[in-house]
């Protein structure tokens, strides 16, 4: 087996781990993004303090306390599992702030004018608000992505089979220079599947000032 | 109670790997942020060959994880006979890493000098030299402030991953710790609140200064 099919064989876990827990983000923000931008102070304290301190900590130390320390009966986390919660909740918390930046860059002049019109609340947040922000955030969020799928390397530290660990059982077992190789073409792998996520990136932000400003 | 004592005795392991995790950003940071104004001069430079060097480190940089490039110098250059300690490799990765976020910041930050601003100096007859040094570069490392203390951050809190390459950091030594008694969720918990300590206030520190910026804007 030559270098590259090794790091490939670790490319469905890769991208599966990364979708997945950018599944998780962008819908769990939604609540957390909701409590971050509440008039309410207790719930928007809180909701900030769960996204300071997730944010905070190395996302390598949420997978091992969710891999190691989590034991709840006979249940313990699967590798696997506990990479896609940890990255989920980390995500979660990244997309939130994201989202909450967007919300809060809609101009006020257009919940004024929805009030002026007689929208009700409801109508205003979801055909005026939402709408906008997601326009202005969408750049963000296929950014984030990319962060997303290069931090799902992370879960190479609890023994998820992904490309960075077939990389690593493959330079182990090649201790010649061939040993080199995987580093070398799973770096590349990584940059070329950012690739088209960063021209969407890219393309979205284009899109998205032109249609604000003009 | 139990937790609180569990974790007394922990601290002054913990605090050792502590200080290895703030050397090595502090090295990685020191480095990186000169290093990113270069890279980005060479982004800029009109000098193909530059350009292109350039541009090859920042796109690696950021484009490859940092647990790749961590990988890449311990494990991978021993392999033609390049071997470095694990610690000067994490700081060798992390430096590398904080050149190229860095340099893409400091572009965005040089770039967002107003025009008129090179104009009035090229009219007041300031050197391109000048006008660069002293217009150009004063501004635009200012708005870049923000953006830096983010790239600072990252680095502190990817220190953590030299543990996969065995270097006596916070992580690593909580590992040790927790393997020794397997009370990994007390050990791991501890870690993540040293963590913590540190990068949330950093954060907050940043927002304000992003929040002074926007206000001068």
């Amino acid at each position: 087996m030559n270098a590259f099919t090794a790091v490939l064989e670790g490319l469905p876990l890769t991208v599966g781990l990364t979708l997945a827990a950018f599944a998780i983000g962008i819908s769990g923000a939604v609540p957390l993004a909701l409590g971050l931008s509440s008039p309410v102070v207790p719930l928007q304290l809180a909701c900030r303090l769960f996204v300071d301190l997730v944010r905070g900590v190395p996302i390598i130390v949420w997978l091992f306390l969710l891999k190691f320390g989590i034991q709840i009966g006979t249940f313990k986390f699967n590798p696997v599992g506990a990479a896609i919660v940890g990255l989920g909740v980390v995500s979660v918390a990244y997309l939130a702030e994201i989202y909450r930046g967007g919300l809060q860059a809609v101009p006020r002049g257009q919940l004024e004018a929805a009030h002026a019109l007689g929208l009700p609340r409801g109508s205003t947040f979801f055909r005026v608000v939402v709408p906008q922000a997601f326009r202005i955030v969408s750049p963000s969020i296929a950014t984030y992505l990319v962060g997303l799928l290069k931090d799902s390397s992370i879960a190479s530290t609890i023994i998820v089979a992904e490309m960075v660990f077939q990389s690593q059982s493959f330079a182990r077992q090649h201790p010649t220079v061939e040993g080199i190789l995987p580093y070398v073409i799973v770096g590349v792998v990584y940059i070329a599947l950012s690739l088209p996520v960063a021209y969407l990136s890219r393309w979205l932000d284009a899109r998205m000032r032109k249609v604000v400003h003009v | 109670m139990s937790w609180l004592t569990a974790w007394a005795g922990y601290l002054p392991q913990m605090m050792s790997g502590l200080g290895v995790s703030l050397m090595i950003a502090a090295v990685s940071i020191v480095a990186g942020y000169p290093l990113g104004l270069v890279l980005s001069l060479m982004v800029r430079a009109k000098n193909l060959a530059a350009r292109t060097l350039g541009l090859a480190l920042v796109e690696v940089g950021r484009g490859a994880p940092a647990l790749v490039i961590l990988y890449l110098f311990y494990y991978g250059l021993p392999k033609f006979g390049i071997a470095f300690e694990s610690i000067t490799a994490a700081c060798l990765a992390l430096i590398w890493n904080a050149a190229a976020y860095s340099s893409e910041i400091i572009r965005a930050g040089i770039q967002s000098v107003p025009r008129g601003q090179l104009e009035a100096s090229n009219a007041l007859g300031l050197s391109q030299r000048d006008t660069f040094f002293r217009i150009t570069m004063p501004q635009g490392m200012r708005s870049a402030i923000p953006g830096l203390m983010g790239v600072a951050i990252q680095m502190f809190q990817g220190t953590s991953l030299a543990y996969g390459i065995a270097v006596p950091e916070l992580m690593k030594t909580a590992y040790n710790i927790g393997s020794q008694d397997f009370n990994y969720l007390q050990i791991f918990t501890l870690a993540g609140l040293c963590y913590a300590v540190i990068s949330m206030p950093a954060t907050w520190i940043t927002v304000f200064f992003e929040k002074r910026m926007a206000r001068h804007a």
